[in-house]
C-alpha cells in the first residue's frame, strides 16, 4: 500500500480512486459522501515526496471511512436522519492515527444507520448492494466499506464491529474482515453503539495489510480507558498447530454449500499437517439471546445523546420541549433503531433489571469461560461467519429474529471481546463469496493475522475483485 | 395527637476540583460566560468517552474521611437515565450499585450522631434558564463533579435539620472538598420528611423537597412540611409521596411530581468507565493530610471556651486553626496552660466581638493576622500597656494593607493608644490635676467619704493623659495621694 514505492503518483492514484468511487455510487450506494477534496490532500504528498521529505506508511493510499467515525472531513451522519447536519469538531483516534501516516479518506461509506442491522439495508441513505451481485444485501452493517474494498476503489477501509458488523459484510463480499482484541483500538470519536463489546477494525484485500493497519492503529488510549495496554506490536506470534471446530451449532440452518466449503478447508488444513480440534461449547447457545439484551440496552442509553438540543437534525414542529424530545427521536431514527432502544428500555426498567440484563451478563461470563477452556485445546478456532452467503435484497427486512440469527457465529466472540478475522475462501456456485472466521484468545491479534497469511499461502485466501471489477468495467 | 418528625437529608457537594470530572475543562464556571467551560464531552457529542480525574476520587476519600465513612476500596459508575435539555447524554453518570464512601455518621455539636447511609461520586448537570417563549441551557456546570451524601433518617426536628445541613458545611468546608459557597450552589440538600404519631414505630408517608441551597431554607422547610402534614393528618387525610418545591420568597412548598409519575431511571453500569480500584496506601495518605476537624476543635477547646463560642468561631476554619496556631507557639515556649488558655480566651473574644460584628465580616476575606502579632497584641494587654478598647484598634489595623506587616507594638505606638504605666510620670499628671480648681470640690467630696468621686478625679486624670493613662493604676495613686 505504499505510494512512494510505486510508480504511480498519489493524485494519480487519488484520482483513480475516485473515478471509481462515483462509477460504482449510483449501482451499489457505497458512500454517503465522496471527498473530492481527497486530491489536495494526494498533491500535498506528492510535493512532500517531490522535496524528498519523510512521508507516513500509509502516503497517499486511498481509503473509505466507516460514517459512524467523527472526522472533520465531510459530516458524520452514521447513516442516521438525526446526525443529518451535524459535523465534527474533531477527529476520531483512529482517523488521525491514519491521516498522520498520510492516508487519504475519500469517502464515507454507508452502514445501517448507528450500525443496527446486518445487512446495510437500515440506512437512512439507501440500502448498498453486493459487490458480487447486486441484487443481495452487502451485509452490515459496515457493508459499504466491504464492498468498497471488495470493487477495488480503496486499498483499505475502516469498520466497526459490534456483534459481527465487519466480518459478515467481509465474507458477503469476498474480502478480509478483522475485528481485533476489545480495547485493542480506541473507541474515541466513533460513534457509540454498545460500549462493551464496540470494536474498531478494517476492510482489506490481504492479511499482510491489516498487520500494517494495527501496527498503525492499535494501542492505548488515555480518551478511551477502556483501551487495553499497548500489546499489538509487542506480542510474540505464536505457532499454530491445534484448529478447534466448534460442533454444536445446528447444522439445519446453515446453508449447505457454506457447510460444505467449510469442509473442503478444514481437511484442507488436517492435510497441510494442522490438527483439528472438535470443540464442544453448549453456553454458546445463550450468546444470541444475551447479545440482545446487553447490546440494545447499551444502545438505548447510548443514543440517549440524541434528542435534538444541541446538533443534528431537530423536528421544526415541536411547539414545546416534549414534542422536540419524541418527534426528533420518532423521525430522526430508522424503525431498527428504535426497535433496539425499545428492547433496551424494556430490559433495564425497574423490575426486570435482575431478570433480563444481570442473567445477560450471567450468560456473557459463561461464554467467556467457555472460550477460555476451549483455548486450552487448541490455539486458535475456525468457524463459520454467517450461517449463509448473501441473501436477496428485502428478504429478511420484516423479520427481525431471523435478521439477528445472521449474528449466531458472530456475537459470542463480541461478547467474548476476542479477535476474529473473517476470511474469504471460497465461492457458491452462484459465485456469491464465502468467508470463514479464524478466532483466537484474547491480544493474539498477531498470530491470527499471520496464521492467516499462511492459510492464503495454502490457497484458502481467495479473492474476487478482479472478477467483480472485469464484471462491472464490462 | 403529638406527631414526630422524621427527616433524612441527601446533599450534592460540588468538588474543588480543577477540572471536570470526566474532561480537562475548567470546573469553576464562576464569572464565565455560558457554555465557555465545556468540552466535547460535556457537550454529548457523538462518539465521546469519559475520562476519569483521578483527583476528584481523592476529593471524595476525603468526604469519606470527613463522614467518619467506610472508603471502599471498588466501586463502580454506572447511568442513570432521564431526558432534559442540561443533561447532554441523556444519563447522568453517578454510582448506584458500588459506591465510593459506605456507612458513616457526622456527630452534631449536640453529641448526636446522624448516621451516613453512603456517599457516592457523580457528575452535575447544566443549567436552564427560561424565557418568554424559550429556554437556554448553559452547560458550563455539566460535568462538574459532585459526592452526594446520603444520610438516614435521624433527625426529628427542623433545628435538628438545619444544624446537621450546616456541621456537614463544616466538614466538607475544612477537609478541603467543596469551597461551599452555598450562594452559588456549591452544596444543595434535599430534605426528606414524615411524621408519624409520637407513640408509633411505623413511619409516615414521606415527601421530598429538592435543591435547598441555605441551611435556613432547611429549618424553614421542616417547619412548614411539618405544620402542612400535621394538619393534613389531623384533619383525617393522607400525606401524598411526592416531591414538592420550595418557594423562599413566599415561605411555602408545593406539589411537584407524585410517586405515580416518578421516572423510572433504568440505572445500568456505565461500559465506558473501568471499576475504581483503591489502595489502601492511597486513603492513608490523604488521611494524613486531612486538617483538624470541628470535632477535634470542640474536645480542645472544651472549658477554655464558651460552647457558643466555640460553635460560632467553628463557622471560620482559619480562625480555628489562627487559635491552633496560637496555643503551638505559646506551648513552645513553655507557657503554663492557663496563660495560654487565658490568651485564647482572649482572642476568641476578639475574634467574635470585633471581626464577626456585623461591619467587620468582610475582612474575614482577607488574610489574618500572623500568630506572633496576635500574641504580642495578648500580652501587651496582659501588662495592661493596652486597654481592651486599644487592643481592639490595633487588632483592626491587622487588616489595613499598609499596617498589616507591622509589629503590635509599631502599630500601638504609631496610633499612640499605648497606656503609660509609669507611677512617676502619672503621679506628676495626677499633681497637676489635683492641682486645678474643678478638682477641688470634689476631692473634698472623697475625704469627707465620697468613694464614688474617685471615678470622676480619674476620669479628669485620664483626660488630661489623653486617654493613655491605665485607669487602674491612675486610682491607687489617686487613693494614696488623698489618704496623706
Amino acid at each position: 500500500m505504499k505510494i512512494a514505492d510505486k510508480e504511480h503518483s498519489a493524485v494519480a492514484t487519488i484520482k483513480h480512486a475516485l473515478e471509481k468511487a462515483h462509477k460504482f455510487q449510483s449501482r451499489y450506494n457505497v458512500f454517503n459522501w465522496i471527498n473530492d477534496d481527497a486530491i489536495k490532500r494526494a498533491e500535498e504528498i506528492d510535493a512532500r515526496i517531490a522535496r524528498g521529505e519523510k512521508i507516513g506508511r500509509l502516503a497517499g493510499v486511498p481509503y473509505a471511512l466507516k460514517n459512524n467515525f467523527l472526522s472533520r472531513q465531510g459530516g458524520t451522519t452514521a447513516s442516521a436522519k438525526i446526525l443529518t447536519e451535524f459535523s465534527s469538531p474533531i477527529d476520531a483516534t483512529t482517523v488521525a492515527k491514519l491521516e498522520a501516516e498520510g492516508a487519504i479518506m475519500i469517502g464515507r461509506t454507508n452502514l445501517d444507520a448507528f450500525a443496527h442491522g446486518s445487512s446495510t439495508e437500515n440506512s437512512y441513505f439507501g440500502t448498498t448492494k453486493n459487490a458480487c451481485d447486486f441484487e443481495r444485501v452487502a451485509g452490515g452493517s459496515s457493508g459499504g466499506s466491504a464492498v468498497a474494498v471488495a470493487l477495488g476503489i480503496v486499498d483499505f477501509a475502516t469498520g466497526t464491529d459490534t456483534g459481527g458488523s465487519i466480518r459478515q459484510p467481509a465474507s458477503f463480499n469476498g474480502v478480509y474482515g478483522f475485528k481485533p482484541t476489545y480495547g485493542a483500538i480506541s473507541r474515541y470519536g466513533v460513534v457509540a453503539m454498545a460500549s462493551s463489546t464496540d470494536c474498531i477494525g478494517f476492510f482489506t484485500q490481504n492479511a499482510r495489510d491489516l498487520d500494517l493497519l494495527m501496527r498503525i492503529s492499535a494501542g492505548q488510549d488515555s480518551r478511551d480507558l477502556t483501551t487495553l495496554p499497548n500489546f499489538y506490536q509487542d506480542s510474540k506470534v505464536q505457532e499454530v498447530r491445534k484448529i478447534g471446530i466448534i460442533e454444536d451449532f445446528d447444522p439445519e440452518h446453515i446453508d449447505t454449500e457454506v457447510l460444505n466449503i467449510m469442509q473442503k478447508r478444514v481437511e484442507q488444513l488436517q492435510k497441510s499437517g494442522y490438527e483439528v480440534v472438535k470443540l464442544s461449547m453448549p453456553a454458546l447457545k445463550y450468546a444470541l439471546p444475551a447479545y440482545y439484551i446487553i447490546v440494545p440496552a447499551e444502545i438505548s442509553s447510548n443514543l440517549s445523546r440524541y434528542d435534538g438540543v444541541r446538533y443534528g437534525w431537530r423536528s421544526e414542529e415541536a411547539r414545546d420541549l416534549d414534542e422536540l424530545y419524541k418527534q426528533t427521536r420518532d423521525q430522526g431514527f430508522m424503525p431498527e433503531n428504535k426497535r433496539r432502544i425499545m428492547i433496551g428500555n424494556f430490559v433495564l426498567s425497574a423490575g426486570f433489571y435482575d431478570a433480563y440484563y444481570l442473567k445477560a451478563a450471567k450468560a456473557r461470563t459463561l461464554i467467556i469461560q467457555e472460550y477460555m477452556r476451549a483455548f486450552k485445546q487448541c490455539d486458535l478456532i475456525l468457524s463459520l461467519v454467517a450461517p449463509n452467503p448473501a441473501f436477496k435484497l428485502g428478504s429478511k427486512t420484516h423479520d427481525p429474529v431471523s435478521m439477528y440469527m445472521e449474528d449466531i457465529m458472530t456475537v459470542p466472540v463480541s461478547l467474548a471481546g476476542l479477535p476474529a478475522l473473517s476470511i474469504p475462501v471460497g465461492k457458491t456456485a452462484a459465485g456469491l463469496p464465502v468467508g470463514l472466521q479464524l478466532i483466537g484468545p484474547q491480544r493474539s491479534d498477531r498470530t491470527l493475522l499471520r496464521f492467516a497469511e499462511q492459510v492464503a499461502d495454502l490457497g484458502c485466501g481467495e479473492q474476487n475483485i478482479t472478477e467483480s471489477n472485469k464484471r462491472e468495467e464490462k | 395527637m403529638k406527631y414526630l418528625p422524621t427527616i433524612g437529608i441527601e446533599c450534592h457537594v460540588q468538588l474543588a476540583t480543577k477540572t471536570k470530572l470526566f474532561s480537562e475543562v475548567d470546573n469553576d464556571a464562576r464569572l464565565k460566560d455560558p457554555n465557555s467551560c465545556v468540552s466535547p464531552i460535556d457537550y454529548g457529542l457523538p462518539g465521546m468517552l469519559p475520562r476519569l480525574n483521578g483527583a476528584a476520587i481523592l476529593y471524595v476519600i476525603r468526604a469519606g474521611l470527613a463522614l467518619n465513612a467506610q472508603i471502599n476500596l471498588f466501586s463502580r459508575f454506572d447511568r442513570k437515565h432521564y431526558y432534559y435539555p442540561d443533561l447532554p447524554k441523556g444519563y447522568q453518570i453517578t454510582q448506584l450499585f458500588q459506591p465510593l464512601i459506605g456507612s458513616g455518621y457526622v456527630e452534631l455539636p449536640s453529641h448526636k450522631r446522624i448516621r451516613i447511609e453512603h456517599a457516592h461520586l457523580e457528575e452535575d448537570a447544566g443549567k436552564l434558564s427560561h424565557a418568554d417563549g424559550y429556554s437556554l441551557v448553559d452547560l458550563n456546570r455539566a460535568g462538574t463533579p459532585l459526592v452526594e451524601i446520603v444520610s438516614e433518617a435521624d433527625m426529628h426536628s427542623a433545628a435538628e435539620a438545619r444544624e446537621y445541613a450546616k456541621e456537614l458545611w463544616r466538614l466538607m468546608t475544612y477537609a478541603g472538598v467543596t469551597y461551599g459557597d452555598l450562594y452559588n450552589g456549591n452544596m444543595r440538600f434535599d430534605v426528606n420528611i414524615s411524621i408519624a404519631p409520637e407513640d408509633s414505630d411505623k413511619l409516615g408517608t414521606r415527601t421530598e423537597i429538592k435543591n435547598l441551597n441555605s441551611f435556613r431554607a432547611v429549618e424553614r422547610v421542616v417547619e412548614y412540611e411539618v405544620k402542612r402534614q400535621t394538619k393534613l393528618l389531623e384533619k383525617g387525610q393522607k400525606v401524598k409521596q411526592e416531591t414538592r418545591g420550595w418557594n423562599d420568597a413566599v415561605g411555602e412548598t408545593t406539589a411537584q411530581r407524585s410517586k405515580e409519575t416518578a421516572q423510572d431511571y433504568r440505572y445500568m453500569p456505565d461500559p465506558d468507565l473501568p471499576p475504581i480500584r483503591l489502595e489502601a496506601k492511597t486513603i492513608d495518605e490523604q488521611r494524613k493530610q486531612m486538617p483538624k476537624m470541628p470535632a477535634d476543635y470542640r474536645t480542645w477547646l472544651d472549658g477554655v471556651l464558651p460552647n457558643d463560642i466555640i460553635e460560632i468561631l467553628l463557622d471560620y476554619q482559619g480562625l480555628m486553626e489562627k487559635l491552633s496556631e496560637v496555643s503551638v507557639i505559646l506551648l513552645e515556649q513553655q507557657n503554663m496552660l492557663e496563660k495560654i488558655n487565658a490568651t485564647l480566651k482572649k482572642l476568641a473574644n476578639l475574634f467574635s466581638s470585633v471581626l464577626l460584628a456585623e461591619e467587620n465580616t468582610s475582612l474575614l476575606n482577607d488574610a489574618l493576622p500572623s500568630a506572633r502579632q496576635l500574641i504580642d497584641l495578648a500580652e501587651m494587654n496582659d501588662r495592661k500597656e493596652l486597654s481592651s478598647t486599644a487592643m481592639k484598634q490595633v487588632f483592626l489595623k491587622f487588616f489595613d494593607p499598609e499596617m498589616r506587616y507591622k509589629e503590635s507594638l509599631t502599630i500601638a505606638k504609631e496610633l499612640g493608644v499605648m497606656q503609660d504605666n509609669d507611677v512617676e510620670s502619672l503621679a506628676q499628671i495626677v499633681d497637676e490635676v489635683l492641682a486645678k480648681p474643678e478638682t477641688q470640690k470634689a476631692q473634698a467630696d472623697y475625704l469627707a467619704g465620697q468613694e464614688k468621686v474617685l471615678g470622676f478625679l480619674v476620669g479628669q486624670v485620664m483626660k488630661a493623659s489623653h486617654g493613655k493613662a491605665n485607669p487602674a493604676t491612675v486610682g491607687e495613686i489617686l487613693r494614696q495621694k488623698l489618704s496623706t
